[in-house]
């Protein structure tokens, strides 16, 4: 009985989880457009680094940002390897430059632990929560309104 | 009511094109009366009673109020007894202005405009005083019982000469559609006088047959009124193609009852009565024979211009895909494909052409915008107008309002002299501005050229040392002095006006015309005028521009700023301090700005392989912009940057090339500009 009343709480949600370097992290489904592979961008100037260009999907300009170099992980050498993350956010369209979308998993609200105060390298800000995986990984979930550029853009 | 509400952004949307007649047919009113014609006295008059008929449905009292009074004047003007003079034409306009803005506020849900209760008066004591004491008797035939809202009509018993009428009104399936209101209708009607209505339902089908789009009700009504036929009329005249409408005039009141048709027992589709006439006013001639047009809400042409862009690269891959095919020319496919780029080039034409729309509508805004500032100068201006029909892209007319505003503006007040200073001049005491635009070669030109007494370049000179914007005693030609009107903080009136005062300058309008991707020059000759010339793209969609190689990037540039291209090979380059490079061109020392570096991009190859191109800003100043290479010269469809990333310097919007990948647009404008900034000293070495 108890177990049928939390499958059916509100309080689950699906999460898609990528890999940056080797560390696991998540978003929420329901702003995921698309993921596809990595193609040549264009490269922007005067864009902040973490922004590695623009490509084209299916008519718009769509600008990618490297996630690991958000992160403050390093710059990303993309191959075709790579995966691009398309998410929408409001009006916006962005890319997400990850290495791998590794699974598509429900969580629920409970296990979203807050992040623990370690002193970072700029990483914490970007995200909200933490998850603690059976398998013993932690999953990260990030905030896109900090990660995403910005309509006003970043531009030094 | 749920289905009123939405009809009322149809009619305001109706509005728009009635105002838009109605300031047409004004516009003629002084001419076609002197040739005794009323034509657009009538036009005038039917677009103010529509606003009317539509405000009462939708409840919009003051608005009502207003056309009433509006009409009423109107009607005077079109019955012959009121002369379209000098004084009653100030009094229209200024009216027809007020009627404006109270849609706009009925629109917008605020309050009326401060003007309407003078204006009100002002053409009630037209009204009055118009017909005069003189001329009423000549017209004693006419109706001239005008105020339909008064409530105490006389008792219709009371009146021996008032005649009867029977009227039917059988009203079509647009009709309801339209969103009229029968029930509006017959009120009105019983408004004239006695009334007696019946509903004829022998006409409705039965519930299992009933078809929609077949009304079966018809209305008879028999009316005493001591109103004349074309009073009754009136009240159908805005439902007139949507019912069908007979008014019989009776022998005498009295008789009435007996003509009237038996209620029951009618057919669907009524003989016609004896003597039927239509509901238009017998004087009206035929409407302007106007092509059919329908409305099409902007997002599906919006939809329809983004696929066409999506077709017209597509077929750009195919066609790349195929050449590096390594296909020979002469092959089927090779001639097919030749085929759709023609056909995708027609379809792309003829779909920004939907957008396309005369620029008549903002042409004839800036004949309010010159009354008024006009009246507040004091000063006596006409605007006069051509080339009004000349289409541009809706957007590019919609952003076209405010520069156009303001530079109509600035001529009333800083370009046509007071009207004194013109009679000493020996100019006619009436300044005269003309507005005009053109289509030539791709573009649209528009102009505003003024016949006052041109720019006073000494003054522009002292006013622009005394702000700091050049150096004391700098070296400038005449063309440079008139281009400092556009520098920001730059307003030559001493007192700040309250007309084109605000605060801001012509440099607010050339930039909002750069962002339209367009240019402004100026050209002014003392004691004759100044003139505005305005280059505008057709289309915000496309662009025509030369494809460049810029380090490893891929760059387009629009050809509109492109002078000429200059390979590097023989060119002397001269180094000017520590970075800067100036080339010689034609007597000229030009600064050379490297794309690649100037980007961030990783350098291509040096100095002595490559290409300038040579383009020139709105202000005559000009720059070489080092590439790589020259690749291609083509259409590119315009992608928006900003959507889902943000401005970046330099760079106006992107394309998509014919390989799917994004090449960046750049804005020689604000490259030259910036590079101007960095180095003053050089630029005006440059430019000296």
């Amino acid at each position: 009985m108890q177990q049928m009343i939390l499958q059916n709480t509100a309080n689950q949600s699906d999460f898609v989880c990528f890999r940056i370097g080797e560390q696991d992290y998540c978003i929420e489904i329901d702003v995921v457009r698309e993921i596809r592979g990595w193609t040549p961008a264009t490269v922007l100037p005067y864009a902040p680094r973490h922004v590695t260009g623009v490509i084209n999907l299916r008519g718009a300009v769509v600008a990618v940002v490297d996630l690991a170099a958000r992160l403050g992980l390093g710059r990303t050498d993309p191959t075709p390897r790579h995966v691009v993350i398309i998410v929408a956010l409001g009006s916006q369209t962005v890319g997400l430059l990850a290495d791998v979308v590794s699974e598509i998993m429900r969580i629920d609200e409970a296990a979203m632990k807050p992040v623990p105060d370690v002193a970072s390298d700029g990483t914490s800000g970007f995200i909200t929560n933490v998850i603690t995986l059976e398998d013993g990984r932690m999953l990260r979930r990030l905030d896109l309104g900090t990660v995403l550029p910005g309509k006003d853009s970043e531009a030094a | 009511m749920a289905d009123i509400d939405t009809l009322r952004p149809a009619f305001f949307e109706e509005c728009e094109d009635l105002l838009a007649r109605m300031a047409e047919g004004l516009a003629r009113i002084p001419e076609a009366a002197g040739r005794q014609d009323l034509d657009p006295v009538h036009d005038v008059f039917r677009a103010v009673h529509s606003i009317k008929g539509g405000a009462g449905a939708f409840g919009l009292a003051s608005l009502v109020n207003f056309a009433h009074a509006f009409e009423t004047v109107l009607d005077l003007m079109r019955a012959g007894s009121l002369p379209a003079d000098g004084a009653a034409m100030h009094t229209l306009l200024r009216a027809s202005d007020v009627l404006s803005d109270m849609v706009a506020a009925a629109r917008d849900g605020q309050d009326d405009p401060a003007q309407m209760a003078a204006l009100l008066l002002e053409l009630d004591l037209l009204a009055d005083g118009g017909p005069g004491d003189t001329v009423e008797p000549d017209f004693g035939f006419q109706p001239v019982k005008l105020d339909l809202l008064a409530f105490d009509l006389p008792e219709p018993d009371a009146q021996p000469d008032g005649a009867g009428f029977a009227v039917t009104l059988i009203p079509t399936a647009g009709l309801y559609a339209t969103g009229h209101e029968p029930l509006s209708l017959l009120r009105a009607l019983a408004d004239l006088g006695a009334a007696e209505v019946t509903a004829d339902l022998s006409g409705v089908a039965p519930l299992a047959a009933l078809d929609l789009a077949r009304p079966g009700l018809c209305w008879r009504t028999r009316i005493t009124t001591p109103e004349a036929e074309d009073q009754i009329a009136a009240i159908f005249d805005f439902v007139g193609d949507l019912a069908d409408v007979t008014i019989t005039r009776l022998a005498h009141a009295d008789e009435a009852p007996e003509s009237t048709p038996p209620v029951p027992q009618l057919t669907l589709v009524p003989a016609p009565k004896p003597e039927p006439r239509t509901a238009r006013p017998s004087a009206e001639a035929a409407p302007h024979a106007a092509p059919a047009t329908i409305r099409v809400n902007l997002d599906r042409v919006d939809r329809l211009i983004n696929q066409i862009g999506e077709l017209v690269i597509m077929e750009a891959m195919l066609s790349q895909a195929i050449s590096s095919a390594g296909l020979r020319d002469d092959s089927d496919i090779t001639g097919s494909l030749e085929g759709i780029k023609q056909l995708a080039a027609n379809i792309q034409e003829s779909v920004m052409s939907i957008r396309a729309q005369p620029l008549k509508s903002v042409f004839q805004r800036m004949e309010r915008i010159t009354r008024e500032a006009a009246d507040a100068t004091g000063k006596q201006v006409r605007l006069v107008t051509a080339g009004e029909m000349t289409e541009v892209d809706k957007t590019v007319i919609e952003r076209l309002v405010d520069p156009l505003t303001h530079m109509i503006r600035n001529s009333v007040d800083h370009g046509i002299e007071a009207t004194g200073n013109r009679l000493a001049a020996g100019k006619p005491a009436e300044g005269v501005i003309t507005l005009s635009a053109a289509h030539r070669s791709g573009r649209v030109i528009i102009e505003v050229v003024d016949d006052g007494a041109g720019i006073n370049r000494s003054r522009v000179r002292e006013i622009a040392e005394e702000r700091g914007l050049i150096a004391p005693g700098a070296q400038l030609s005449p063309a440079e002095i008139d281009n400092l009107l556009f520098m920001p903080g730059f307003s030559s009136k001493e007192e700040v006006s309250a007309l084109s005062g605000r605060g801001v300058g012509l440099d607010v309008v050339r930039r909002e015309i750069q962002s339209l991707g367009g240019r402004v020059s100026i050209q002014s000759s003392p004691g004759l005028g100044t003139s505005f010339t305005i280059a505008l793209p057709l289309t915000l969609a496309v662009l025509e521009g030369m494809l460049i190689g810029v380090g490893r990037e891929t760059m387009v540039l629009p050809i509109s700023s492109i002078i000429e291209t200059l390979g590097l090979g023989n060119l002397q380059i001269h180094r000017l301090g520590r970075s800067g490079r100036v080339i010689a061109n034609r007597g000229e020392m030009i600064p050379i700005i490297d794309l690649a570096e100037c980007f961030g991009f990783e350098a291509g190859q040096d100095d002595e392989r490559g290409v300038l191109i040579l383009v020139e800003c709105d202000s005559g100043r000009r720059a070489a912009l080092a590439a790589d290479r020259i690749f291609d010269q083509r259409q590119v469809v315009i992608k928006s940057l900003e959507d889902n990333y943000g401005a970046v310097p330099g760079i106006s919007a992107a394309t998509i090339l014919g390989d799917g990948r994004i090449a960046l647009i750049v804005d020689p404008e604000e490259l030259v500009e910036r590079a101007a900034k960095e180095a003053p000293s050089l630029s005006l070495a440059a430019n000296g």
